[in-house]
C-alpha cells in the first residue's frame, strides 16, 4: 500500500525545499532574527494533511537538516520538531475541521512550544542573552500560518497529492 | 486506500526513540566528537545556499547593466584616485616594513611576513541574538581550515568556526561567544574584545575603571591567543563609562568591519601555519587568559 505517490513524494520534498530556502534568506541582520520557522509551518501542514506519509521520523529528518542548515547544535530542532509531529498526529482529525482562525491558534502555541525548546536549550548549553525580541518570530509565523496553508493547500488540490 | 490503524510502531514509541535520539545526537555535537556528521549533512544543502544567492546576484547585474554611463566614469575616476592614494600608501609601507624586519633581526625576534588571502562570498547569515555566524561560498576543498582570521577592507570580521567541503562558517567578533584579543593602538594597552549581540557593538569588559582609554581609541589585534594575526584594526572605541563600586569600567567600541554590509570576505592564512594549529583547539575561547595579561602590565 502507497500512502503518497511519486509525484506526491516529490512535491512534499520540494515544499520542505522551499522552506528552507526562505529559513536562509539573505536578510538584513534586524530582519533575519525575525524570520519565522518555514520549516516547522511547512512540516504542520504535512503532518495535518498527510498523517499517515508524514509523521515523527520525517519531523525529525528534517530537524536535523534544519540543525545543519542553520549552524545549531544537531539534534536541537529535530527534538523540538519530533515533538511538535507527536501532538500534531494526535490531534489532527480535530485540528483540520477547526476553522483557519482557530487553527492558527493552535500554530501559535506549537510553534511556541518549539520555541520553549530551543530556548531551554540554549539556556541548558549557557548562550544568552535572550531579550524579548527572541519571540518575536514566534507571532509572526503563527501569521504566516493562513498563507502557507491556503497555499500549499492549493498546490495540493492540483497535483492532487493524496 | 488508507489506514485506519497505523501498522509498525505506535506514534508514542516513534516520539520517545526520536526524542532519545536527538538527545544522544545533542550531546555528542557539544562534545564536538562529530565534524564529520555535520559536514555530511551541510554537503547536500550546498545547492540550497547557492540558489538562495541567485535573485540577489541577478539584482547586482541588473544593477550594473543599467548603472548610467556618467555613474561608471564617476565610480572609474573615484577607484583611480584611491588605487593612486593606496600605491602612495603602500610605498612607504614597504619602506617601513624593510625597516621593521631589519629593527627585529636586530632585536633577535620573529617578523610574520605577510598574509595570502582568499576571497569568499557570503552565502547565508543566522543572525540570533545569541550567535552571530555566518556562512561562505568556500570550504576545506580550498583548504580553510577552522580557526582561521576572516577579514573584509576595514578590519577583522571573525574566525572560521566549521568547516564543510564547499562551505564554512564563520563566527563574527559581535557573537556573544567570541573574544579577540586586542590592543590599544594608542598606548598599547591590552584587553579583550567580547561580542555583544549587536552587530553594531563589542564589549571590553576587563579594563579597570582608571584605564587610560578614550572613546575614539583605535583597537587593532595584538597577536596573543594565535588565532589573529597582529595589528589588524577591529574597533574603535564608543564609549567609555567608569563604573563607582564595581571593579570594571563599561567600555564598549565599534567594529570598524562592515560586519552586517559586506559581501565580500577576506580569509587570511598565516604564513606561520603551526601557530593557527596550536591555536585550533582553543578557539574561539582563545582570548579568555589574556584577561590577566592585561591587569599585570598596570
Amino acid at each position: 500500500m502507497h500512502a503518497v505517490r511519486p509525484h506526491g513524494r516529490l512535491f512534499i520534498l520540494l515544499s520542505f525545499g522551499a522552506a528552507m530556502l526562505l529559513r536562509i534568506l539573505p536578510l538584513p541582520a534586524e530582519l533575519a532574527k525575525h524570520n519565522p520557522d518555514w520549516l516547522l509551518l511547512v512540516l504542520i501542514y504535512w503532518h495535518l494533511a498527510l498523517p499517515e506519509a508524514v509523521g515523527v521520523g520525517v519531523a525529525w529528518c528534517i530537524g536535523l537538516l534544519a540543525d545543519a542548515l542553520t549552524g545549531k547544535m544537531l539534534g536541537q530542532q529535530a527534538f523540538a520538531y519530533s515533538l511538535v509531529a507527536w501532538l500534531c498526529l494526535k490531534l489532527y482529525q480535530r485540528l483540520r475541521l477547526h476553522p483557519l482562525t482557530q487553527q492558527t491558534l493552535a500554530v501559535l502555541g506549537y510553534l511556541f512550544l518549539a520555541h520553549g525548546i530551543d530556548f531551554w536549550i540554549l539556556r541548558v548549553k549557557g548562550d544568552g542573552p535572550f531579550g524579548w525580541a527572541y519571540w518575536l518570530s514566534v507571532p509572526l509565523g503563527a501569521l504566516l500560518w493562513p498563507l502557507v496553508y491556503l497555499s500549499l493547500r492549493h498546490v495540493r488540490r492540483i497535483f492532487h497529492v493524496r | 486506500m488508507k489506514r485506519i490503524f497505523a501498522k509498525g510502531p505506535s506514534v508514542n514509541l516513534r516520539l520517545l526513540a526520536a526524542l532519545l535520539a536527538a538527545a544522544a545526537l545533542m550531546a555528542a555535537d557539544h562534545r564536538g566528537v562529530l565534524p564529520e556528521l555535520r559536514a555530511a549533512l551541510v554537503a547536500p544543502l550546498y545547492p540550497l545556499q547557492q540558489a538562495v544567492n541567485v535573485p540577489i546576484r541577478m539584482v547586482e547585474k541588473l544593477w550594473e547593466a543599467f548603472s548610467s554611463y556618467t555613474a561608471l566614469v564617476k565610480d572609474n575616476q573615484r577607484l583611480k584616485d584611491e588605487q593612486t592614494f593606496l600605491k602612495t600608501r603602500l610605498l612607504t609601507y614597504a619602506a617601513l616594513e624593510k625597516e621593521n624586519i631589519r629593527l627585529r633581526t636586530l632585536l633577535d625576534t620573529t617578523y610574520k611576513l605577510g598574509e595570502q588571502l582568499l576571497v569568499a562570498e557570503l552565502l547565508a547569515v543566522q543572525m540570533d541574538p545569541y550567535q552571530h555566524v555566518v556562512t561562505i561560498n568556500k570550504g576545506s576543498r580550498f583548504g580553510i581550515r577552522k580557526a582561521q582570521p576572516v577579514l573584509d577592507e576595514n578590519g577583522i570580521i571573525g574566525q572560521v568556526l566549521r568547516v564543510a567541503p564547499f562551505t564554512a562558517e564563520v563566527i563574527l567578533i559581535t557573537d556573544p561567544n567570541h573574544a579577540v584579543p586586542v590592543q590599544v593602538v594608542r598606548n598599547g594597552l591590552l584587553t579583550v574584545a567580547v561580542g555583544a549581540g549587536r552587530s553594531n557593538q563589542v564589549l571590553l569588559p576587563y579594563l579597570p575603571n582608571n584605564a587610560d582609554i578614550e572613546p575614539g581609541d583605535l583597537l587593532v589585534t595584538s597577536g596573543l591567543g594565535g588565532v589573529f594575526p597582529a595589528g589588524y584594526p577591529v574597533a574603535s572605541v564608543a564609549t567609555v563609562m567608569p563604573q563607582s563600586g564595581r571593579p570594571f569600567a563599561l567600555v564598549t567600541a565599534k567594529p570598524l568591519a562592515k560586519l552586517d554590509r559586506s559581501r565580500e570576505l577576506l580569509i587570511a592564512w598565516n604564513r606561520d601555519r603551526s601557530k593557527i594549529e596550536a591555536g585550533e583547539n582553543a578557539a574561539p575561547e582563545a582570548a579568555q587568559p589574556v584577561a590577566p595579561a592585561s591587569d599585570a602590565r598596570r
